[in-house]
Protein backbone atom coordinates (compact mmCIF):
# COMPACT_ATOMS: atom_id res chain seq x y z
CA UNK A 1 0.00 0.00 0.00
CA UNK A 2 1.31 3.43 -0.80
CA UNK A 3 1.72 5.99 1.52
CA UNK A 4 -0.02 9.31 1.91
CA UNK A 5 2.10 11.76 -0.23
CA UNK A 6 3.01 15.04 1.78
CA UNK A 7 0.28 16.98 -0.75
CA UNK A 8 -2.36 14.72 0.48
CA UNK A 9 -1.45 15.33 3.96
CA UNK A 10 -1.41 18.99 3.81
CA UNK A 11 -4.53 19.34 1.39
CA UNK A 12 -6.38 17.13 4.67
CA UNK A 13 -5.06 19.63 7.10
CA UNK A 14 -5.01 23.07 5.27
CA UNK A 15 -7.84 23.06 2.71
CA UNK A 16 -11.39 23.15 4.34
CA UNK A 17 -14.45 23.18 2.17
CA UNK A 18 -14.66 26.83 2.00
CA UNK A 19 -11.36 28.36 2.72
CA UNK A 20 -7.68 27.61 3.22
CA UNK A 21 -5.38 27.66 6.75
CA UNK A 22 -2.54 30.07 6.33
CA UNK A 23 0.19 28.33 4.66
CA UNK A 24 3.86 28.78 6.25
CA UNK A 25 6.56 28.52 3.88
CA UNK A 26 10.11 28.86 5.12
CA UNK A 27 13.30 30.20 3.21
CA UNK A 28 16.23 28.72 5.22
CA UNK A 29 18.90 29.53 2.56
CA UNK A 30 19.03 32.23 -0.92
CA UNK A 31 22.29 30.60 -1.35
CA UNK A 32 22.65 27.69 -0.08
CA UNK A 33 26.03 26.71 0.66
CA UNK A 34 27.28 30.20 1.61
CA UNK A 35 26.08 29.53 5.31
CA UNK A 36 22.78 29.79 7.08
CA UNK A 37 22.65 31.63 10.07
CA UNK A 38 21.39 28.62 12.40
CA UNK A 39 19.06 31.02 15.26
CA UNK A 40 17.18 32.27 12.70
CA UNK A 41 16.78 29.51 10.84
CA UNK A 42 15.72 27.56 14.32
CA UNK A 43 12.99 30.47 15.07
CA UNK A 44 11.75 29.49 11.66
CA UNK A 45 11.56 25.99 12.63
CA UNK A 46 9.92 26.65 15.89
CA UNK A 47 6.79 27.72 13.98
CA UNK A 48 5.75 24.36 12.60
CA UNK A 49 6.26 25.27 8.90
CA UNK A 50 4.58 23.16 5.99
CA UNK A 51 7.53 23.57 3.56
CA UNK A 52 11.36 24.19 4.14
CA UNK A 53 12.83 25.92 0.76
CA UNK A 54 16.41 26.68 -0.57
CA UNK A 55 17.77 27.93 -3.14
CA UNK A 56 20.97 27.17 -4.25
CA UNK A 57 22.74 28.65 -7.37
CA UNK A 58 22.30 31.27 -9.69
CA UNK A 59 24.19 32.70 -13.20
CA UNK A 60 24.92 35.29 -10.97
CA UNK A 61 29.04 33.94 -9.90
CA UNK A 62 29.63 34.09 -14.03
CA UNK A 63 29.77 30.29 -16.30
CA UNK A 64 33.04 28.97 -14.96
CA UNK A 65 30.07 26.60 -12.79
CA UNK A 66 28.07 25.57 -15.13
CA UNK A 67 31.13 25.08 -17.34
CA UNK A 68 33.47 23.11 -15.63
CA UNK A 69 30.52 21.29 -13.72
CA UNK A 70 31.97 22.43 -10.70
CA UNK A 71 30.14 24.06 -7.06
CA UNK A 72 30.81 27.66 -6.06
CA UNK A 73 30.44 27.25 -2.42
CA UNK A 74 32.94 24.87 -0.59
CA UNK A 75 31.75 21.31 0.31
CA UNK A 76 32.26 21.70 3.87
CA UNK A 77 29.70 24.49 4.10
CA UNK A 78 27.17 23.22 1.47
CA UNK A 79 27.34 19.95 3.61
CA UNK A 80 27.08 22.13 7.00
CA UNK A 81 23.60 24.33 5.21
CA UNK A 82 22.53 21.21 4.07
CA UNK A 83 22.69 19.15 7.79
CA UNK A 84 21.24 21.69 9.17
CA UNK A 85 17.67 21.82 6.94
CA UNK A 86 17.53 18.19 6.31
CA UNK A 87 17.49 17.50 10.28
CA UNK A 88 15.34 20.27 10.81
CA UNK A 89 13.12 19.30 8.20
CA UNK A 90 13.21 15.67 8.75
CA UNK A 91 12.73 16.10 12.73
CA UNK A 92 8.92 17.51 11.77
CA UNK A 93 8.42 15.65 9.18
CA UNK A 94 8.16 18.91 6.76
CA UNK A 95 9.03 18.70 3.18
CA UNK A 96 12.40 19.71 1.98
CA UNK A 97 12.72 21.17 -1.84
CA UNK A 98 16.27 22.12 -2.59
CA UNK A 99 16.63 24.44 -6.13
CA UNK A 100 19.68 24.89 -8.58
CA UNK A 101 21.49 21.96 -6.84
CA UNK A 102 25.53 22.45 -6.51
CA UNK A 103 25.33 26.41 -8.08
CA UNK A 104 24.44 25.88 -11.88
CA UNK A 105 22.34 22.78 -11.85
CA UNK A 106 23.54 20.83 -14.25
CA UNK A 107 24.25 16.54 -13.89
CA UNK A 108 27.16 16.75 -12.15
CA UNK A 109 26.50 19.74 -9.80
CA UNK A 110 23.16 17.31 -9.01
CA UNK A 111 24.78 14.41 -8.13
CA UNK A 112 27.26 16.15 -6.57
CA UNK A 113 24.61 17.70 -4.55
CA UNK A 114 22.70 14.01 -3.75
CA UNK A 115 26.08 12.75 -2.65
CA UNK A 116 26.08 14.81 0.19
CA UNK A 117 22.61 14.42 1.09
CA UNK A 118 22.93 10.75 0.84
CA UNK A 119 26.67 10.87 3.43
CA UNK A 120 24.03 13.47 5.55
CA UNK A 121 21.68 10.60 6.19
CA UNK A 122 24.09 8.01 6.67
CA UNK A 123 25.88 9.94 9.47
CA UNK A 124 22.81 11.12 11.18
CA UNK A 125 20.70 7.90 10.59
CA UNK A 126 17.67 10.06 8.38
CA UNK A 127 15.55 8.11 6.43
CA UNK A 128 13.04 9.51 3.81
CA UNK A 129 12.46 9.66 0.00
CA UNK A 130 14.75 11.67 -1.92
CA UNK A 131 13.39 12.89 -5.18
CA UNK A 132 16.56 14.14 -7.73
CA UNK A 133 15.18 16.17 -11.15
CA UNK A 134 17.74 16.58 -13.52
CA UNK A 135 17.89 19.71 -15.76
CA UNK A 136 19.90 19.11 -18.45
CA UNK A 137 18.48 19.60 -21.54
CA UNK A 138 18.13 17.10 -24.45
CA UNK A 139 20.56 18.85 -27.17
CA UNK A 140 18.24 17.69 -29.99
CA UNK A 141 15.21 18.98 -28.41
CA UNK A 142 16.84 22.44 -28.15
CA UNK A 143 18.20 21.99 -31.70
CA UNK A 144 15.05 20.92 -33.21
CA UNK A 145 13.69 24.47 -31.46
CA UNK A 146 16.19 26.53 -32.96
CA UNK A 147 15.14 24.51 -36.25
CA UNK A 148 11.39 26.02 -35.72
CA UNK A 149 12.11 29.45 -34.89
CA UNK A 150 11.31 28.66 -31.32
CA UNK A 151 14.63 29.37 -29.39
CA UNK A 152 14.67 33.89 -28.34
CA UNK A 153 17.82 35.36 -26.66
CA UNK A 154 17.18 37.24 -23.69
CA UNK A 155 18.99 40.69 -23.96
CA UNK A 156 22.43 41.53 -25.37
CA UNK A 157 23.25 37.85 -26.40
CA UNK A 158 23.36 36.82 -30.41
CA UNK A 159 20.74 34.11 -31.58
CA UNK A 160 21.53 30.61 -30.50
CA UNK A 161 22.99 28.28 -33.25
CA UNK A 162 23.15 24.60 -33.34
CA UNK A 163 27.10 24.57 -33.30
CA UNK A 164 26.57 27.07 -29.56
CA UNK A 165 24.64 24.02 -28.51
CA UNK A 166 26.98 21.35 -29.81
CA UNK A 167 29.85 22.87 -28.12
CA UNK A 168 28.20 23.93 -24.16
CA UNK A 169 30.03 21.79 -22.02
CA UNK A 170 26.59 21.42 -19.95
CA UNK A 171 23.22 22.95 -21.20
CA UNK A 172 20.83 23.41 -18.56
CA UNK A 173 16.58 24.41 -18.15
CA UNK A 174 14.94 26.45 -15.29
CA UNK A 175 12.24 24.26 -14.33
CA UNK A 176 9.27 25.49 -13.14
CA UNK A 177 6.65 24.34 -10.21
CA UNK A 178 5.28 21.59 -12.65
CA UNK A 179 8.58 19.32 -12.18
CA UNK A 180 8.44 20.16 -8.04
CA UNK A 181 4.70 19.11 -8.06
CA UNK A 182 5.42 15.84 -9.83
CA UNK A 183 7.98 14.90 -7.24
CA UNK A 184 6.23 15.38 -4.50
CA UNK A 185 3.47 13.39 -5.91
CA UNK A 186 6.36 10.35 -5.92
CA UNK A 187 5.91 10.64 -2.29
CA UNK A 188 9.29 12.70 -1.68
CA UNK A 189 10.12 14.25 1.16
CA UNK A 190 13.33 15.69 -0.30
CA UNK A 191 13.46 17.00 -3.40
CA UNK A 192 16.91 17.81 -5.02
CA UNK A 193 16.28 19.88 -8.57
CA UNK A 194 18.82 20.97 -11.04
CA UNK A 195 18.33 24.02 -12.19
CA UNK A 196 15.22 25.68 -11.57
CA UNK A 197 12.97 28.94 -10.74
CA UNK A 198 13.76 30.46 -7.97
CA UNK A 199 10.25 30.84 -6.74
CA UNK A 200 9.16 26.99 -8.02
CA UNK A 201 11.13 25.89 -4.91
CA UNK A 202 8.26 28.23 -2.56
CA UNK A 203 5.28 28.26 -4.41
CA UNK A 204 5.22 24.77 -5.89
CA UNK A 205 3.55 23.28 -2.81
CA UNK A 206 0.59 26.25 -2.23
CA UNK A 207 0.17 26.01 -6.01
CA UNK A 208 -0.74 22.26 -5.84
CA UNK A 209 -2.72 22.88 -2.69
CA UNK A 210 -4.98 25.11 -4.76
CA UNK A 211 -3.68 28.16 -3.06
CA UNK A 212 -3.93 31.42 -5.85
CA UNK A 213 -0.75 31.13 -7.85
CA UNK A 214 -0.28 35.47 -7.86
CA UNK A 215 0.49 35.68 -4.05
CA UNK A 216 1.82 32.23 -4.03
CA UNK A 217 4.55 32.87 -6.55
CA UNK A 218 4.87 36.85 -5.57
CA UNK A 219 5.22 35.55 -2.01
CA UNK A 220 7.98 33.03 -3.19
CA UNK A 221 9.69 36.13 -5.62
CA UNK A 222 9.98 38.03 -2.02
CA UNK A 223 11.16 35.28 0.43
CA UNK A 224 13.46 33.51 -1.57
CA UNK A 225 16.37 35.94 -0.84
CA UNK A 226 15.53 35.25 3.00
CA UNK A 227 15.67 38.71 4.78
CA UNK A 228 17.34 40.77 1.74
CA UNK A 229 13.72 42.42 1.28
CA UNK A 230 14.08 43.73 4.89
CA UNK A 231 15.52 46.60 6.57
CA UNK A 232 18.08 46.42 7.17
CA UNK A 233 18.67 43.70 5.00
CA UNK A 234 20.29 40.40 5.93
CA UNK A 235 20.34 36.57 4.95
CA UNK A 236 18.30 35.39 7.60
CA UNK A 237 15.72 32.70 7.31
CA UNK A 238 12.40 34.58 6.14
CA UNK A 239 8.42 32.93 6.30
CA UNK A 240 5.90 33.59 4.26
CA UNK A 241 2.57 33.70 5.59
CA UNK A 242 -0.17 32.94 2.76
CA UNK A 243 -3.70 32.69 2.37
CA UNK A 244 -6.61 32.79 0.05
CA UNK A 245 -5.96 36.50 -0.67
CA UNK A 246 -2.13 37.67 -0.20
CA UNK A 247 0.58 36.47 2.09
CA UNK A 248 2.65 37.84 5.01
CA UNK A 249 6.07 38.34 5.08
CA UNK A 250 8.37 38.30 7.80
CA UNK A 251 12.08 38.01 9.07
CA UNK A 252 12.73 35.27 11.29
CA UNK A 253 15.61 37.66 12.70
CA UNK A 254 14.21 40.06 14.67
CA UNK A 255 16.09 42.72 13.94
CA UNK A 256 14.76 42.81 10.45
CA UNK A 257 11.79 44.79 9.69
CA UNK A 258 9.62 43.45 6.34
CA UNK A 259 8.24 46.99 5.38
CA UNK A 260 6.16 48.53 2.94
CA UNK A 261 8.67 50.16 0.92
CA UNK A 262 11.50 47.37 1.30
CA UNK A 263 9.32 44.40 -0.06
CA UNK A 264 8.18 46.69 -2.77
CA UNK A 265 11.68 47.48 -3.56
CA UNK A 266 12.71 43.48 -3.55
CA UNK A 267 10.48 43.67 -6.61
CA UNK A 268 13.61 45.74 -8.41
CA UNK A 269 16.07 43.33 -7.33
CA UNK A 270 17.78 41.46 -10.14
CA UNK A 271 14.82 41.90 -12.19
CA UNK A 272 14.90 43.57 -15.58
CA UNK A 273 11.45 44.47 -15.51
CA UNK A 274 9.91 45.68 -11.92
CA UNK A 275 6.29 44.67 -12.92
CA UNK A 276 6.09 41.43 -14.08
CA UNK A 277 8.46 38.12 -13.78
CA UNK A 278 8.54 35.12 -16.44
CA UNK A 279 8.23 31.47 -15.32
CA UNK A 280 7.95 28.20 -17.50
CA UNK A 281 3.77 27.98 -16.42
CA UNK A 282 2.68 31.64 -16.71
CA UNK A 283 3.78 35.19 -15.92
CA UNK A 284 3.24 37.08 -12.61
CA UNK A 285 2.14 40.15 -12.96
CA UNK A 286 2.72 42.89 -9.23
CA UNK A 287 1.67 46.30 -10.79
CA UNK A 288 -1.83 45.94 -8.74
CA UNK A 289 0.00 44.44 -5.84
CA UNK A 290 -0.26 46.36 -2.17
CA UNK A 291 1.99 46.51 0.74
CA UNK A 292 0.68 47.08 3.93
CA UNK A 293 2.70 47.30 7.55
CA UNK A 294 1.26 44.74 9.95
CA UNK A 295 3.07 46.16 12.24
CA UNK A 296 6.76 47.14 12.21
CA UNK A 297 8.39 43.69 11.50
CA UNK A 298 6.08 42.28 9.09
CA UNK A 299 4.19 43.34 5.64
CA UNK A 300 1.48 42.36 4.26
CA UNK A 301 1.00 41.65 0.49
CA UNK A 302 -2.23 41.41 -1.89
CA UNK A 303 -3.05 41.91 -5.45
CA UNK A 304 -0.50 39.83 -7.38
CA UNK A 305 -1.74 38.01 -10.66
CA UNK A 306 -0.86 35.31 -12.16
CA UNK A 307 -1.45 34.81 -16.41
CA UNK A 308 -0.88 31.16 -17.35
CA UNK A 309 1.03 30.92 -20.41
CA UNK A 310 -0.78 29.67 -23.63
CA UNK A 311 2.40 27.40 -24.27
CA UNK A 312 4.95 26.91 -21.75
CA UNK A 313 8.68 28.14 -21.97
CA UNK A 314 12.05 27.20 -20.61
CA UNK A 315 14.90 29.54 -20.00
CA UNK A 316 17.98 27.73 -20.92
CA UNK A 317 21.67 28.18 -20.04
CA UNK A 318 24.90 26.99 -21.49
CA UNK A 319 28.68 27.64 -21.03
CA UNK A 320 31.60 26.87 -23.46
CA UNK A 321 35.15 26.93 -23.19
CA UNK A 322 37.05 29.49 -24.17
CA UNK A 323 40.84 28.01 -23.31
CA UNK A 324 43.49 28.47 -20.71
CA UNK A 325 43.05 31.36 -18.65
CA UNK A 326 46.57 33.31 -16.97
CA UNK A 327 46.52 36.25 -14.91
CA UNK A 328 49.85 38.81 -14.81
CA UNK A 329 49.34 40.56 -11.22
CA UNK A 330 51.20 44.16 -10.93
CA UNK A 331 50.96 47.88 -9.49
CA UNK A 332 52.52 50.62 -10.15
CA UNK A 333 53.17 54.10 -8.20
CA UNK A 334 55.48 55.96 -10.93
CA UNK A 335 53.23 58.98 -12.03
CA UNK A 336 55.19 59.18 -15.84
CA UNK A 337 54.34 55.66 -16.20
CA UNK A 338 51.08 55.97 -14.66
CA UNK A 339 50.46 58.94 -17.22
CA UNK A 340 51.56 56.83 -20.14
CA UNK A 341 50.36 53.38 -19.13
CA UNK A 342 47.06 53.24 -22.00
CA UNK A 343 50.37 53.56 -24.18
CA UNK A 344 53.22 51.48 -22.09
CA UNK A 345 51.24 48.12 -22.48
CA UNK A 346 50.53 47.82 -26.22
CA UNK A 347 54.30 48.82 -26.75
CA UNK A 348 54.89 45.77 -24.28
CA UNK A 349 52.29 43.78 -26.09
CA UNK A 350 53.74 44.12 -29.07
CA UNK A 351 57.41 42.74 -27.92
CA UNK A 352 55.28 39.90 -26.07
CA UNK A 353 54.17 39.07 -29.62
CA UNK A 354 57.14 38.96 -31.53
CA UNK A 355 58.50 36.41 -28.60
CA UNK A 356 55.59 34.50 -27.98
CA UNK A 357 54.11 33.03 -31.31
CA UNK A 358 50.63 31.58 -31.34
CA UNK A 359 46.65 32.02 -31.06
CA UNK A 360 46.20 34.24 -27.54
CA UNK A 361 44.15 37.20 -26.65
CA UNK A 362 44.88 39.74 -23.89
CA UNK A 363 43.03 41.82 -21.91
CA UNK A 364 44.13 44.58 -19.19
CA UNK A 365 42.33 46.24 -16.82
CA UNK A 366 43.94 49.02 -15.10
CA UNK A 367 42.40 49.78 -11.77
CA UNK A 368 42.84 53.47 -10.86
CA UNK A 369 41.51 54.08 -14.30
CA UNK A 370 39.52 51.60 -16.26
CA UNK A 371 39.68 48.27 -14.07
CA UNK A 372 35.92 48.52 -13.20
CA UNK A 373 33.60 50.50 -15.23
CA UNK A 374 34.50 51.21 -19.22
CA UNK A 375 34.12 54.60 -18.50
CA UNK A 376 33.79 56.79 -21.84
CA UNK A 377 36.14 59.35 -20.55
CA UNK A 378 39.51 59.52 -18.80
CA UNK A 379 39.94 60.60 -14.81
CA UNK A 380 39.97 63.97 -14.50
CA UNK A 381 43.35 63.38 -12.38
CA UNK A 382 45.83 60.58 -12.94
CA UNK A 383 45.35 58.06 -9.67
CA UNK A 384 48.33 57.99 -7.31
CA UNK A 385 48.62 54.13 -7.92
CA UNK A 386 47.07 51.35 -10.59
CA UNK A 387 46.60 48.34 -10.39
CA UNK A 388 47.36 46.43 -13.51
CA UNK A 389 45.37 42.79 -14.24
CA UNK A 390 46.85 41.40 -17.50
CA UNK A 391 44.31 38.58 -18.75
CA UNK A 392 45.24 35.57 -21.25
CA UNK A 393 43.09 33.21 -22.98
CA UNK A 394 45.00 30.60 -25.00
CA UNK A 395 44.43 27.66 -26.08
CA UNK A 396 46.95 25.71 -23.92
CA UNK A 397 47.50 26.36 -20.29
CA UNK A 398 51.20 26.45 -21.53
CA UNK A 399 50.76 29.19 -24.05
CA UNK A 400 48.64 31.33 -21.76
CA UNK A 401 51.84 31.14 -18.97
CA UNK A 402 54.15 31.93 -21.83
CA UNK A 403 52.50 35.08 -22.71
CA UNK A 404 52.12 36.22 -19.27
CA UNK A 405 55.64 35.34 -17.74
CA UNK A 406 57.44 37.04 -20.99
CA UNK A 407 54.76 40.51 -20.08
CA UNK A 408 56.17 40.26 -16.68
CA UNK A 409 59.50 40.60 -17.75
CA UNK A 410 59.15 43.04 -20.33
CA UNK A 411 56.95 45.05 -18.58
CA UNK A 412 59.07 45.62 -15.63
CA UNK A 413 61.76 46.92 -17.90
CA UNK A 414 59.74 48.78 -20.64
CA UNK A 415 61.56 51.97 -21.72
CA UNK A 416 60.17 54.98 -22.17
CA UNK A 417 60.24 58.78 -22.53
CA UNK A 418 60.12 60.50 -19.41
CA UNK A 419 61.30 57.45 -17.27
CA UNK A 420 63.42 57.77 -14.01
CA UNK A 421 62.57 54.36 -12.09
CA UNK A 422 64.74 52.77 -14.22
CA UNK A 423 65.29 49.52 -12.32
CA UNK A 424 61.61 48.21 -12.64
CA UNK A 425 58.50 49.88 -13.60
CA UNK A 426 56.35 47.60 -11.80
CA UNK A 427 55.47 46.58 -8.13
CA UNK A 428 54.66 42.84 -7.71
CA UNK A 429 52.43 42.13 -4.94
CA UNK A 430 53.23 38.34 -5.02
CA UNK A 431 55.60 35.82 -6.11
CA UNK A 432 54.69 33.87 -8.92
CA UNK A 433 52.50 37.45 -10.31
CA UNK A 434 51.58 35.15 -12.95
CA UNK A 435 48.49 33.24 -11.97
CA UNK A 436 47.24 30.37 -14.16
CA UNK A 437 43.45 30.11 -13.51
CA UNK A 438 42.57 26.64 -15.14
CA UNK A 439 39.95 26.53 -17.68
CA UNK A 440 37.95 29.74 -18.76
CA UNK A 441 34.21 29.64 -20.21
CA UNK A 442 31.62 32.29 -20.95
CA UNK A 443 27.86 32.01 -21.43
CA UNK A 444 26.87 30.33 -24.93
CA UNK A 445 23.17 30.02 -24.31
CA UNK A 446 20.91 32.52 -22.12
CA UNK A 447 17.83 32.00 -24.06
CA UNK A 448 13.86 31.11 -23.88
CA UNK A 449 12.80 27.88 -25.46
CA UNK A 450 9.28 27.30 -26.22
CA UNK A 451 8.12 23.76 -25.68
CA UNK A 452 5.00 21.61 -25.52
CA UNK A 453 5.82 19.86 -22.64
CA UNK A 454 7.41 20.26 -19.54
CA UNK A 455 7.69 17.16 -18.06
CA UNK A 456 10.35 15.36 -20.70
CA UNK A 457 12.45 17.91 -19.86
CA UNK A 458 12.77 17.59 -15.87
CA UNK A 459 13.21 13.40 -15.17
CA UNK A 460 12.85 12.49 -12.05
CA UNK A 461 14.32 9.30 -10.14
CA UNK A 462 12.98 8.30 -6.87
CA UNK A 463 15.32 6.44 -4.02
CA UNK A 464 14.67 5.95 -0.28
CA UNK A 465 17.69 6.46 2.10
CA UNK B 1 21.27 68.74 -7.13
CA UNK B 2 23.14 66.20 -7.23
CA UNK B 3 21.67 62.53 -7.77
CA UNK B 4 23.85 61.45 -5.10
CA UNK B 5 21.77 63.97 -2.67
CA UNK B 6 18.81 62.97 -3.49
CA UNK B 7 18.57 59.61 -4.07
CA UNK B 8 18.76 57.05 -0.52
CA UNK B 9 20.17 54.19 -3.20
CA UNK B 10 21.80 54.11 -6.00
CA UNK B 11 22.80 50.58 -6.97
CA UNK B 12 23.47 48.28 -10.35
CA UNK B 13 23.40 44.64 -10.51
CA UNK B 14 22.96 42.27 -13.28
CA UNK B 15 19.99 41.34 -14.52
CA UNK B 16 20.98 37.86 -15.59
CA UNK B 17 23.93 37.83 -18.32
CA UNK B 18 23.28 40.43 -20.81
CA UNK B 19 21.41 42.69 -18.79
CA UNK B 20 22.70 45.36 -16.33
CA UNK B 21 20.29 46.59 -13.97
CA UNK B 22 20.36 50.22 -12.16
CA UNK B 23 18.33 50.93 -9.49
CA UNK B 24 17.57 54.44 -7.76
CA UNK B 25 15.80 54.77 -4.93
CA UNK B 26 14.50 58.05 -2.49
CA UNK B 27 12.98 58.71 0.30
CA UNK B 28 9.63 60.16 -0.23
CA UNK B 29 7.17 61.20 -3.58
CA UNK B 30 8.75 64.18 -3.85
CA UNK B 31 12.12 63.34 -4.47
CA UNK B 32 11.02 60.46 -6.67
CA UNK B 33 8.79 62.75 -8.88
CA UNK B 34 12.06 65.25 -9.12
CA UNK B 35 14.60 62.34 -10.82
CA UNK B 36 11.86 61.47 -12.83
CA UNK B 37 11.12 64.44 -14.18
CA UNK B 38 14.94 65.21 -15.15
CA UNK B 39 16.41 65.72 -18.44
CA UNK B 40 19.97 64.23 -17.09
CA UNK B 41 17.92 60.83 -16.26
CA UNK B 42 16.57 59.99 -20.03
CA UNK B 43 17.51 57.17 -22.16
CA UNK B 44 19.92 59.92 -24.14
CA UNK B 45 21.31 61.26 -21.48
CA UNK B 46 21.88 57.79 -19.66
CA UNK B 47 23.38 56.43 -23.03
CA UNK B 48 26.03 59.15 -23.39
CA UNK B 49 27.00 58.33 -19.91
CA UNK B 50 27.49 54.49 -20.43
CA UNK B 51 28.92 54.55 -24.20
CA UNK B 52 26.06 52.80 -25.24
CA UNK B 53 22.85 53.10 -27.93
CA UNK B 54 20.04 55.38 -26.11
CA UNK B 55 17.61 52.84 -28.01
CA UNK B 56 19.07 50.17 -25.95
CA UNK B 57 18.55 52.52 -22.98
CA UNK B 58 15.06 51.82 -21.05
CA UNK B 59 13.61 54.16 -18.02
CA UNK B 60 11.07 52.40 -15.85
CA UNK B 61 9.66 54.48 -12.92
CA UNK B 62 8.19 52.51 -10.01
CA UNK B 63 5.99 54.38 -7.96
CA UNK B 64 4.90 51.29 -5.07
CA UNK B 65 8.94 51.98 -4.36
CA UNK B 66 9.59 55.42 -5.19
CA UNK B 67 11.89 53.72 -7.45
CA UNK B 68 13.56 54.57 -11.24
CA UNK B 69 15.14 51.49 -12.98
CA UNK B 70 17.68 51.92 -15.27
CA UNK B 71 18.19 48.69 -17.76
CA UNK B 72 21.18 48.82 -20.24
CA UNK B 73 22.71 46.29 -22.54
CA UNK B 74 25.30 44.91 -20.70
CA UNK B 75 28.75 45.34 -23.37
CA UNK B 76 30.10 42.33 -22.58
CA UNK B 77 28.50 38.85 -21.35
CA UNK B 78 29.07 38.52 -17.87
CA UNK B 79 31.73 36.18 -17.11
CA UNK B 80 33.69 36.63 -20.74
CA UNK B 81 37.11 36.95 -21.16
CA UNK B 82 37.93 40.93 -20.30
CA UNK B 83 34.67 41.46 -18.20
CA UNK B 84 35.20 43.72 -15.49
CA UNK B 85 32.21 43.21 -13.39
CA UNK B 86 31.04 39.81 -13.22
CA UNK B 87 27.76 40.85 -11.15
CA UNK B 88 27.41 44.00 -12.19
CA UNK B 89 27.61 45.26 -8.46
CA UNK B 90 30.05 48.33 -9.30
CA UNK B 91 28.42 50.21 -12.49
CA UNK B 92 26.68 52.64 -10.61
CA UNK B 93 29.79 54.77 -10.63
CA UNK B 94 28.98 57.21 -13.80
CA UNK B 95 25.79 57.81 -11.90
CA UNK B 96 27.07 59.55 -9.20
CA UNK B 97 28.32 62.70 -10.60
CA UNK B 98 25.03 63.11 -12.53
CA UNK B 99 23.28 66.67 -11.41
CA UNK B 100 19.58 66.59 -11.72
Amino acid sequence: MSRATHLDRLRERLVKEDRREPFLALSGSGQLGNGVLEKAFRAGLERRPHSIGADMGSVDPGPNYLGSGKMAASDTIARQDLALLLEGARAHDIPFLVGSAGTAGARPHLDHTLELVRAIARERGLHFRLASIAADMPRDVVKAAIRRGEVASIGAIGALTEADVDGASHLVGQMGIEAFQRALALGADVVIAGRACDTAVFSAIPAALGYPIGPAMHMAKIIECCSIACIPGGRDAALGTLDDHGFTMESMSPLRHATPLSVAAHSLYEQADPYTVSEPEGTLHVEAARYTALDAHRCRVEGAVWVPAARPSVKIEGATRVGERALLLAGCADPSAIARIKVILPEVEQVVRSIVAGDYRRYFRVYGIDGVVDWPMPPASPPREIFILGEVIADTADLAKAATTVLKQYLLHHGFPGRVSTAGNVAFPITPPEVQTGTAYRFSAYHVMQVDALEPLFPIVVEDV
Amino acid sequence: MKLVDCARVIRSKNAGPTTLTLDLMFEDDHRFRLAQASTSLTPEALALLYGVPASSVQVIAYAPAFAIKIVLPRKVIAGDPGDRDVYGAQQHGPLLGVEL
